[in-house]
């Protein structure tokens, strides 16, 4: 019996309660436990990559309840992938926000990191749409508590933001459940996905409606334009470890359109058809401009590095809004690395803010650990901004490429590349102004303050280190990488062996298969 | 009955809304709450609405009710129920601390967001 695949939900949701009720006062075993738990994720996440990596699916039948009635999850390449890009991401964040100190500013972060892992595996792993709602609403909460961590005014004010844009976003989900549910009766996903052929042409309203409610509200997650408004006073507000987790977050929703949309709402199904192309697209393409635009009319680093993430959102959701097998494998790859670059980028923010007096861009004394902090925030804006030789650029290579035989290639292409020009104009004003003027700054008057600040710690530098360490992996094991994101994209334009493993393995009430 | 259920949706909905796009937290909050009202009653209109039917299988008993909708909607109300109490205390939070409750936010409080507010 396959029990790893709940494994990466059980561990972290036992481990949260654990810190808290057990290790409340010793920060210094929460830590212990919290990175023991996140290393110990990833080799599970390992070994259900291993297991999923030769194509095939396994299933875990929550209770031993057959399909349709029973929750399952299941881990096929998609969802094992994703799953360990966020263990990975998890431990580097993990490690900065210990070498930062930013997990003793206040109560529990530990605990609800925990707890933010455990929605995100969730909604990775399901195969269940009310139950993706649920998961997602895990994760929610626990975001909640981590984005007003150690508190603060503004902080507080862009989280009852966040909050009221989110349980909005909750709301919507719950009415496009209820809207599937009353067509199709069943929210199982792969179900769903055979019953959803079975609708009769001239009766489609209900599962129109759906659909759209349902993009709109991944659209929600995925921080695609015009629903982008949460991001980025969220982000920028966000203590830099927690922005740094929530680079995963944006992905899920991401996630959850190539899922659905691959396997149930499918580009040919006549029901949905032209969604992606006539909707999806010019919306991906303009939330990819106005985030490069951002960054070049940011006056403050962190939300130069939110609008960074809408416009890697963006490119994101072009590809997947293509809608072809190519595309979704270049979205893929573009997902893990921007994935990467985001969290890298954020955690430099923080680096750059310990020593300045804000971080607005204008020119002020150097900071402490200025040539190792430049270094890093240089490598992350190339790898952002898609220059060669970092993975940005195989990425948007990818994009393009698949965009190439499309017939909405003109708009892509231009888009894709002028953006890429203002974004890399915009990171290089904030660089130069932030390093390189900063030499050209008078020495502060008052040199007792001067002493108070100290550079960031090693362990700070390890863990930015290590995730840029992982986009030179990622660029330089490109071709495996691409060769692994096209078995992905095969095995999603392929949903027959999925929705056959979900519904014919036998379970609990599983026997009769013609009376539903 | 299907009229009046629907326009209970309806009149929940555009009273969340409108709620909704006022500017302070607490009509904000109240219309979140009347939304997740509108949608738990959505919910459970979605099995189709029938009165007096059991959801578990008796003895000679012809109609059911869709028992899936009821756990549903149970779920979606726990959930709701805890995210308007998350809610309240971080607006409580943040009115406290900067003595003001409008959701948006204004040029000096975006200005003051990028200093460090611990």
């Amino acid at each position: 019996m396959t029990h790893w695949i709940i494994a990466p939900v059980i561990l972290p949701a036992l481990l949260a309660p654990f810190i808290v009720l057990a290790a409340r006062y010793h920060i210094g075993i929460q830590r212990v436990f919290s990175v023991a738990g996140v290393l110990a994720l990833i080799a599970i996440a390992l070994g259900l990559a291993w297991q999923a990596s030769d194509g095939t699916i396994t299933l875990y039948q929550l209770g031993d309840w057959a399909a349709p009635f029973g929750i399952v999850l299941v881990a096929d390449r998609l969802s094992t992938l994703m799953v360990l890009l966020t263990a990975v991401l998890a431990l580097f964040v993990l490690l900065y926000a210990i070498g930062s100190e930013w997990d003793n500013r206040g109560r529990h972060f530990h605990a609800l990191f925990q707890f933010q892992l455990m929605g995100i595996m969730g909604a990775f792993l399901t195969g269940d749409l009310f139950n993706l709602f649920v998961f997602f609403e895990v994760l929610l909460i626990a975001s909640y508590g981590l984005m007003i961590h150690s508190g603060g005014n503004a902080r507080l004010r862009a989280g009852v933001q966040y909050v009221l844009f989110n349980l909005l976003g909750s709301t919507l989900f719950l009415f496009a459940l209820g809207a599937i549910y009353a067509e199709a009766g069943t929210l199982n996903m792969a179900d769903l996905a055979q019953r959803v052929r079975l609708i009769d042409g001239t009766e489609t309203v209900g599962v129109r409606l759906a659909a759209v409610l349902l993009l709109l509200v991944f659209a929600i997650k995925a921080a695609v334009l015009p629903l982008h408004f949460w991001l980025p006073s969220s982000y920028a507000e966000a203590p830099a470890p927690v922005a740094a987790l929530f680079a995963i977050m944006t992905k899920v929703g991401a996630y959850a359109i190539i899922r659905v949309y691959t396997m149930v709402f499918s580009p040919d199904l006549d029901v949905t058809a032209g969604l992606h192309t006539t909707w999806l697209l010019p919306a991906a393409l303009a939330s990819l401009a106005i985030g490069m635009i951002g960054i070049l009319a940011a006056r403050h680093l962190d939300r130069l590095v939110a609008f960074a993430v809408i416009g890697s959102m963006g490119m994101v959701m072009v590809a997947i809004s293509l809608f072809t097998p190519t595309s979704i494998s270049a979205a893929r790859y573009y997902t893990v690395h921007s994935t990467l670059a985001a969290a890298a980028l954020f955690l430099i923010v923080d680096l750059v803010k310990t020593g300045r007096a804000d971080l607005s861009l204008i020119a002020q004394p150097v900071i402490p650990g200025a040539a190792l902090t430049s270094a890093l925030f240089f490598a992350a804006a190339i790898a952002m901004a898609g220059l060669p030789p970092l993975s940005g650029f195989v990425g948007k290579l990818l994009v393009l490429d698949a965009a190439f035989t499309t017939t909405s290639a003109a708009w892509v292409w231009a888009i894709i590349l002028i953006s890429s020009l203002i974004a890399v104009v915009g990171f290089s004003r904030a660089g130069s102004v932030l390093f390189w003027k900063a030499k050209a700054m008078p020495v502060v008057e008052d040199p007792e303050q001067e002493e108070d600040v100290l550079p960031p710690a090693t362990l700070s530098y390890v863990a930015v280190g290590g995730l840029l360490a992982l986009l030179v992996a990622h660029t330089v094991f490109a071709g495996p990488a691409t060769r692994y994101m096209t078995a992905i994209s095969n095995q999603l334009f392929n949903p027959e062996p999925y929705i056959a493993t979900v519904l014919d393995t036998p379970g609990k009430l599983s026997t009769p298969k013609e009376g539903y | 009955m299907e009229l009046l259920v629907a326009s209970a949706i309806g009149i929940l909905t555009a009273g969340g809304i409108y709620l909704m796009l006022r500017l302070r937290t607490f009509p904000v909050i109240l219309g979140i709450s009347l939304l997740t009202y509108a949608v738990n009653v959505f919910l459970f209109a979605s099995g189709r609405l029938s009165v007096g039917a059991p959801p578990i299988l008796r003895d000679g008993i012809e109609t059911y009710t869709d028992p899936l909708p009821q756990a549903l909607v149970l779920t979606a109300i726990v959930i709701s129920f805890g995210m308007t109490a998350v809610v309240v205390m971080i607006a409580l939070g943040a009115y406290l601390g900067s003595n003001d409750d409008h959701v948006d936010d204004t040029a000096d409080i975006q200005a003051a967001g990028s200093e460090d507010a611990t």
